[in-house]
């Protein structure tokens, strides 16, 4: 009995060192290196050792905390609109068609997933640019009298952003609304709730804790994203996450880009907790 | 007269299958009417198109003389009663009543006062903070009625509310409902499976069969004077004897059974000599060793299978003699036949008027899952 057990734990043990090594040689330590390096001066003459120089220039330069302002309004509105096309769509899934398209459906909402997020925003670049197909189209209509440069402005990066974190609301929705029994809906039509009514009362207080928990995931996301709003977003949309690239790589100030990481992360938990104290939810429950 | 509810031929079709076929009944204000009937009969589908979810293939529904065809369900003037009770679980009772109030627009004030009104008429008066979870099944019930009760309809719709309850509860339920309805004298139509309740409830019953009505009476009428084969198997119990008719003259016909013992049928106009022929007789009409043996009482001599006490319920199961066949019979507790074991011979009487006869038709009673 008793070696059962220790042999059990020299099992478990043999498959969590793999784990445990992952995570503490390249998630942890290089963290607390980073977290290390964002309270040291740069090594220019003056600025060694301790330091809160890095993060106070986040606050003293507008350009940086700016940035981050319009990022983190970017990405709840993105999370915003995700949630207002993820709840319909959902819907259709789950209530209105048939089990079996309702799998062809969810295939077709995984398959553009299956290839690299940066594929995609190609994909978008050949649809959407001057000489790409869209206008190609319109103009062969005679819809547009000259091609427009559709690329580069915040609307298309909005949407790109919408489009790429899309499925990280869907499936948590679906998951929730998938358990609510259709009587409930039939029984507020029929107590005499109008459509939005019954959205309004019975289907979006059923499914809150599927959309919480979608719109962390979508959130952080869309605030951590780099791809989609350097390339379809152009010179004028400026992302934070590009102000780290820029510090890291451009300048070669790793203390001010580690910082500046740091700063996101502890700004973006801030924000949603915030958000979740406002709209009263237990994140215990959503994470449940 | 003035009807709560009449529908005219009304007919469901899906796609090539007949859920309900040409059906018409009237519902007088204040009554409480059953549907009674097998699951798969088309009940269901029956209380829908009156509720509005679904549209009919053909025919009217009319509320008050008001034909309702095209008017959505959160129009009518119905509620009805879910199987599954479908309460809001996000919402406290107060709030699950309240819920077609607000949506109807009425004032704060007003709503506290209907709700509290009503959840004292159900006897829950201070439930209103509780959350559903909270609840009994049988509380749960009468929230789910006093959630529709609160919006005064004209007719309430109940689909076999009573389902999920467990025996005891159900029993208690069925007079609770019953007194409930005389109360508030809204028109109930309720439908179900279990002729107990049906029986216990209704000042009307109609039995639906295949998607079609096939008697619509009071309980009385539909114990006492089944209409059909189907009728007087599925209200209350019945022995079911295979029998030949032979003519006997002057309109008159006589069952011969298996055994070769023959039995005078009660007239009717449809009868005729030939085989194929069952003869209902009730275990409450049967007699055991009937003592006055009056010329006119058919007796049948049968072997005691086995005693199947109940209490008030007990019955005997017996087989006749010369047949593998088994009657159940009545056995009242009044310590009368105590000395009765199994194996035992008896002689079982019935008055012939209280037997009927009909054409052999095999009919699914139940599902056996």
């Amino acid at each position: 009995m008793k070696s059962d057990t220790r042999r059990l734990g020299s099992a478990f043990l043999l498959f969590f060192i793999p784990v445990i090594l992952w995570l503490l040689l390249l998630v942890v330590l290089p963290h607390l290196e980073l977290l290390r390096l964002s309270f040291t001066g740069n090594g220019r003459p003056g600025e060694v050792g301790f330091s809160l120089d890095n993060y106070m220039a986040f606050f003293k330069e507008p350009i940086y905390w700016l940035t981050f302002v319009r990022t983190a309004m970017y990405a709840i509105l993105v999370t915003v609109l995700v949630t207002a096309i993820a709840l319909p769509v959902s819907f259709y899934i789950t209530k209105l068609v048939k089990v079996r398209a309702a799998g062809f459906l969810m295939v077709l909402l995984l398959v553009p997933f299956w290839v690299s997020e940066l594929i995609r925003v190609y994909g978008w670049i050949i649809l959407l640019r001057e000489s790409g197909v869209l206008n190609r189209l319109l103009v062969s209509i005679g819809l547009f009298t000259e091609p427009v440069e559709m690329l580069y402005n915040d609307i298309t990066m909005v949407m790109g952003l919408v489009y790429t974190s899309m499925l990280f609301m869907v499936i948590p929705v679906i998951g929730v609304m998938e358990d609510l029994d259709d009587s409930l809906i039939e029984a507020a039509h029929d107590l005499g709730a109008s459509r939005l009514a019954i959205w309004r009362t019975i289907i979006i207080p059923h499914c809150t804790p599927g959309i919480v928990s979608g719109g962390i995931i979508v959130f952080m996301l869309v605030l951590g994203s780099y791809l989609t709003p350097n390339l379809m977003g152009g010179k004028n949309s400026l992302w934070f996450t590009e102000q780290i690239y820029n510090q890291i790589i451009l300048y070669f100030n790793w203390n001010q880009g580690a910082a500046f990481g740091f700063l996101l992360l502890v700004l973006s938990s801030l924000i949603i907790w915030v958000l979740l104290k406002l709209t009263g939810q237990n994140l215990k429950e959503v994470v449940k | 007269m003035q009807y709560a509810l009449s529908v005219r031929n009304l007919t469901k079709k899906f796609s090539a299958f007949t859920a309900v076929d040409n059906v018409s009944f009237d519902v007088e204000d204040g009554k409480f009417f059953s549907i009674l009937g097998p699951s798969g009969c088309g009940k269901t589908t029956l209380l829908r198109m009156i509720a509005g979810f679904y549209t009919q293939t053909d025919g009217q529904i009319l509320f008050g003389g008001q034909d309702m065809t095209n008017v959505a369900p959160n129009k009518r003037p119905v509620n009805l009663v879910f199987q599954s009770l479908a309460l809001f679980p996000m919402m406290n009772v107060f709030e699950n009543i309240a819920f077609g109030l607000r949506r109807r627009g009425e004032k704060g004030a007003a709503i506290s006062r209907k709700v509290n009104d009503v959840l004292e008429r159900v006897s829950l008066p201070d439930a209103g903070a509780k959350q559903v979870h909270q609840l009994s099944g049988g509380q749960k019930q009468r929230i789910a009625i006093a959630r529709c009760l609160v919006l005064e309809p004209r007719v309430l719709l109940l689909d076999e509310p009573l389902g999920a309850l467990d025996a005891k509860l159900r029993e208690h339920m069925k007079v609770e409902l019953k007194k409930l309805q005389a109360q508030v004298g809204t028109t109930f139509i309720y439908i179900t499976h279990d002729q107990s309740e049906a029986m216990v409830m209704s000042d009307q019953v109609a039995v639906m069969n295949a998607g079609r009505f096939e008697q619509v009476g009071t309980p009385q009428d539909l114990y006492h004077g089944p209409s059909s084969s189907f009728v007087a198997q599925f209200v209350g119990s019945n022995n079911k004897l295979r029998v030949s008719l032979r003519a006997a003259g002057r309109g008159k016909y006589v069952a011969k059974y298996a055994n070769g013992l023959q039995y005078p049928v009660p007239e009717t106009d449809y009868l005729e000599a030939g085989d194929g022929w069952d003869l209902f007789v009730r275990p409450e009409a049967m007699i055991i060793n009937p003592s006055v043996q009056a010329g006119d009482f058919n007796l049948m001599p049968a072997t005691v299978k086995s005693i199947l006490f109940d209490g008030g319920n007990s019955r005997l199961l017996v087989s006749p003699r010369g047949t593998d066949d088994e009657l159940v019979v009545a056995l009242p507790q009044n310590r009368q036949y105590d000395a009765i074991r199994a194996g035992d011979d008896v002689t079982i009487g019935w008055d012939p008027t209280k037997s009927v006869c009909y054409k052999s038709v095999d009919w699914k009673l139940y599902d056996e899952e």
